[in-house]
């Protein structure tokens, strides 16, 4: 396994042309594992390869390691703790997640599901009449938005307002100085400021007055390890909220789309509703919502497949292109969500693995058996559907339907 | 006829049978099905009811959460066969293909596969052991009657032997607020198993939840009252403490006494075999229809030195199972060698402990990321300048990385640093041996993923 140059394909994987379709693409670039770019970062495409570095411990997210400056937005904030490693990065998730999961809050997610159900059926019903339906703006994107707002402790009237910041921010995380605009990536940083500033205020109302939601509950935690600072709380905060956002849409979305261009297997998911369960983690293999984590840094010399990737190295990888590894998958493109040993990257691995995963599946289970149960014969308006502009959180940006 | 179609044929109508229907035993029999096995499968068992999952028994079991009876195995899948619990094999007849079971039937086979495990060690002392209060725990019921004791508010339990089962088991006594003394020959717990270093860190934490650990020390004698219950335990120091509950954990003894006679080559230490999970015979000659998996197994590791290795651990058991079936159904050259690199995982005092490698084949240890003091770290083992094993406390999602450096037989200690290294780290030598370069004394490196690719090649035709 050599280094070899492959720009072009990552470049055409970046342009919008390929949204619709970049596993042929990927496809290429599994043929180098670990590919050297032009600019001295390397590409890693295979699921062998990514397993091995995501369990790396010389693998940074800290963008402090990087030799060649970051010019994403994400330099010129407190970091969360997917921007940090370990220690910071263990302490700040065990916090977060004293309020979020197990062992100190057990049951959160899976007590949320009758809430869930009615925010979907209200969301199904709302579609009563309605001849075009458009699976984002109707229902894949208020519906997670609901619920992390409703999580988080944010007023739900608010959203027009973060919504713009939160696409603001989406928008810069694949800045490129070379071909983009530089307002993309100061409006990224503003819509951050913004952000910050807004749920900062937030908090500020929360302190000393305990509640159930997690702004409150991390503004008043007394646990053994501490409480976590405001700036903390508000990057934490920041994130769950743009990750809220921005990967569940996707992956409802991308479900339906699934599942529109299989017929037979959204009749069977109709017959044997608990087909959900393996189906939502072959969507996550077939077409995750998060497609590429953009950089990581090699905090030292790392060996990686006879490849020495030196320290300092910008490192990008193409999770969703090891989730179609015909090493690693038997016949990767095909959707089948009776497939056994089903170990996809649909939310990383290792340390950073998805903290919202455990939500997520939630969430798009309930999701999709609603819509399959209630829709009445749904068909594609569009296929392929229009897509976002973003190669790293990936899918649809309207996605419509018609039912008789 | 042709071997190809005598494989064929025995795929299809032969007769395999499983003694011991346990962990290894069920999933060596749903793999071969899985593998489209047709004919006969008779699971042998001296205990009653379906196969159970033993973890669970030292550790959710115990704190009352979850019950006994509720530990079955989940099955895989249907497996058709026919059942024979409840009693024990006597004896193996390799001259004619029989096992021999105690209320004297005889079950032929084709190919047989022993999955006999371990059972706990009694206290040494019969009349003793037998005091109402004293306890192991290997089984269902073990667990069950030490949940009840434990349930009805000892003043103190005495725990003999600080191994992972003895600590699991402290813990909980701890987690119940039930007082425990521990007793340990060894100047500290776990040091068998993962040696001095973690053996310290393994006694603080014991210390700090409020146990009562007293290790290079040896229980000499249990002392029962007029009723015959547990009361008092004497100390080779000449103490002796108060209690109403005593566990013995002092580790396994390999169910081989069946096979006496048999002219395999079984006995205190397990089964010999190879890696493909073939026995072998008195004379180390390898059997034909012969297989073992699980705790019994005594298995060649090439990474080790090709040291025939007998594991307790649940991951070992379920894969030598997986690997012994699909060798029962192949033809030689279709074989898989048994080559994962061994894990372990334990639970105690709120900390998740996990293991990759042999710990014990090492002559060094030095701690690579996190901090001791918050029982937060990986720590590394060496033996002759080469990584061989890793723990770590609650930090497990790193040990896939370790798990790497053992099998590529990477240099110790690990030459590069890592964002969370402790303050405290041995100094590590100026002069590293490059990272692509094989450290001294490996002679052969694992490549390969699935275990149909994994291979052991020698270490000098593999970075050639
Ligand atoms: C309390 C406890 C906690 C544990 N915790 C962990 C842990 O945290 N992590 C971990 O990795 N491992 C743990 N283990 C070890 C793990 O359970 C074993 O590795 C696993 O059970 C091995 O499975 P096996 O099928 O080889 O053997 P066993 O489970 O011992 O099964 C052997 C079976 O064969 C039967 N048998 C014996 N002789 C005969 C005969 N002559 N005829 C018929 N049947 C016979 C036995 O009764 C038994 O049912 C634990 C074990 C115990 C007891």
């Amino acid at each position: 396994m050599t280094t070899t140059h492959t720009p072009d394909t990552l470049h055409r994987i970046l342009d919008h042309s390929s949204r619709a379709d970049p596993y042929p693409l990927y496809a290429e670039l599994r043929k180098t594992p670990v590919a050297l770019q032009e600019d001295g970062s390397y590409v890693i495409s295979t699921y062998r390869e990514l397993t091995g570095i995501l369990h790396d411990p010389h693998l940074s997210s800290d963008v402090r390691h990087l030799s060649r400056p970051m010019p994403a937005a994400e330099a010129h904030t407190t970091p969360s703790f997917i921007n940090l490693d370990p220690p910071e990065h263990d302490r700040l998730r065990r916090l977060a997640m004293r309020h979020f999961g197990p062992p100190h809050t057990p049951g959160l997610v899976t007590g949320m599901e009758p809430d869930l159900t009615a925010v979907v059926n209200g969301l199904i019903d709302d579609f009563a009449g309605k001849e075009r339906i458009d699976i984002v703006d109707d229902f894949a994107y208020p519906f997670p938005v609901t619920v992390i707002c409703h999580l988080l402790g944010v007023p739900r009237e608010d959203e027009p307002r973060f919504h713009v910041w939160v696409n603001a921010i989406v928008d810069s995380l694949d800045y490129n100085p070379k071909t983009d605009p530089k307002e993309k990536l100061d409006n990224g940083m503003q819509a951050r400021n913004d952000l910050t500033q807004y749920l900062g205020g937030l908090l500020e109302q929360r302190h000393g007055r305990p509640g159930d939601d997690l702004l409150a509950r991390m503004a008043n935690d007394d646990g053994p390890e501490g409480r976590m600072t405001d700036d903390e709380i508000v990057s934490t905060a920041n994130l769950l909220l743009i990750a809220g956002h921005e990967t569940t849409v996707n992956l409802i979305t991308n479900g339906m789309l699934t599942l529109l261009r299989h017929p037979q297997i959204l009749q069977r998911l109709r017959d044997e509703p608990d087909l959900i369960v393996p189906l939502v983690e072959e969507l996550l293999r077939y077409e995750p919502p998060v497609h590429i984590i953009p950089w990581r840094a090699a905090y030292s010399d790392i060996s990686i497949a006879d490849t020495v990737i030196p320290k300092g190295s910008q490192i990008m990888l193409m999770l969703a292109s090891g989730s179609r590894d015909p090493a690693r998958f038997h016949d990767p493109d095909r959707f089948n969500p009776d497939r056994q040993d089903n170990q996809h990257l649909g939310f990383g691995s290792g340390i950073h693995l998805c903290f919202g995963g455990p939500m997520a599946r939630l969430e798009t289970q309930t999701a999709l058996t609603a819509l399959v149960r209630r829709l009445e014969r749904p068909t594609l308006v569009t296929d392929p559907p229009p897509y976002r502009p973003s190669p790293i959180l990936r899918g649809p940006i309207h996605l419509h339907i018609k039912q008789s | 006829m042709g071997s190809a179609d005598t494989l064929q044929a025995f795929r299809r109508d032969g007769r395999i049978v499983i003694v011991g229907a346990s962990l290894a035993g069920l999933r060596a029999a749903e793999a071969l099905r899985e593998e489209g096995f047709t004919g006969s499968l008779t699971m042998i068992g001296d205990e009653l009811g379906e196969p159970y999952d033993r973890p669970p028994l030292s550790k959710q079991v115990l704190t009352g959460w979850v019950p006994a009876g509720n530990t079955t195995l989940p099955r895989r899948r249907d497996i058709d066969a026919q059942w024979l619990l409840g009693v024990p094999a006597d004896g193996l007849d390799l001259a004619t293909n029989h096992v021999h079971l105690a209320d004297g039937r005889d079950v032929p086979f084709d190919r047989v596969l022993i999955s006999t495990g371990v059972r706990a060690r009694p206290w040494f002392v019969e009349a003793e052991a037998a005091l109402d209060g004293v306890f192991v725990v290997r089984t269902r019921e073990h667990a069950e009657s030490l949940q009840r004791a434990m349930a009805a508010g000892p003043s103190r339990v005495l725990i003999i032997g600080a191994g992972f089962t003895g600590s699991e088991i402290a813990s909980i006594c701890r987690e119940r607020d039930i007082p425990v003394t521990v007793a340990e020959l060894a100047p500290a717990p776990l040091v068998g198993a993962l040696g001095a270093m973690i053996g310290g860190v393994a006694a603080d934490m014991q210390r700090a939840h409020g146990v009562d650990l007293r290790c290079g020390v040896k229980v000499t004698k249990l002392e029962g009252d007029a009723q015959g219950h547990f009361r008092r335990a004497h100390f080779s120091d000449g103490t002796t403490i108060d209690a109403d509950v005593a566990v013995v954990a002092l580790g396994g003894i390999r169910n081989t006494e069946w096979l006496r006679g048999s002219g395999l080559a079984a006995g205190p230490w397990g089964i010999a075999c190879d890696t493909g999970c073939r026995a072998l015979d008195l004379n180390g000659l390898i059997t034909d229809d012969i297989f073992v998996a699980g705790d019994v197994a005594r298995c060649p590791n090439p990474i080790y030195e090709y040291r025939l290795i007998s594991l307790e651990h649940w991951v070992n058991a379920v894969e030598q199972a997986k690997v012994a079936a699909h060798n029962m159904l192949s033809a030689q050259a279709d074989r898989w060698p048994h080559l994962s690199i061994p894990t372990f995982w334990s639970i105690q005092f709120g900390v998740n402990i996990k293991s990759v490698g042999v710990p014990t084949f090492a002559d060094e240890v030095v701690v690579t990321q996190g901090s001791v003091p918050d029982h937060r770290f990986v720590a590394a083992y060496g033996y002759q300048g080469r990584v061989t094993a890793a723990v770590s406390f609650n930090n497990a999602k790193w040990l896939d990385h370790y798990r790497q450096l053992i099998e590529t037989a990477a240099p110790f200690p690990p030459p590069c640093p890592t964002p969370d290294e402790p303050a405290d780290a041995k100094p590590v030598p100026v002069d590293f041996p490059s990272p692509k370069l094989l450290a001294q004394g490996a002679t052969v490196v694992v490549t390969g993923h699935d275990p149909g690719e994994r291979r052991v090649t020698a270490a000098w035709q593999h970075h050639q």
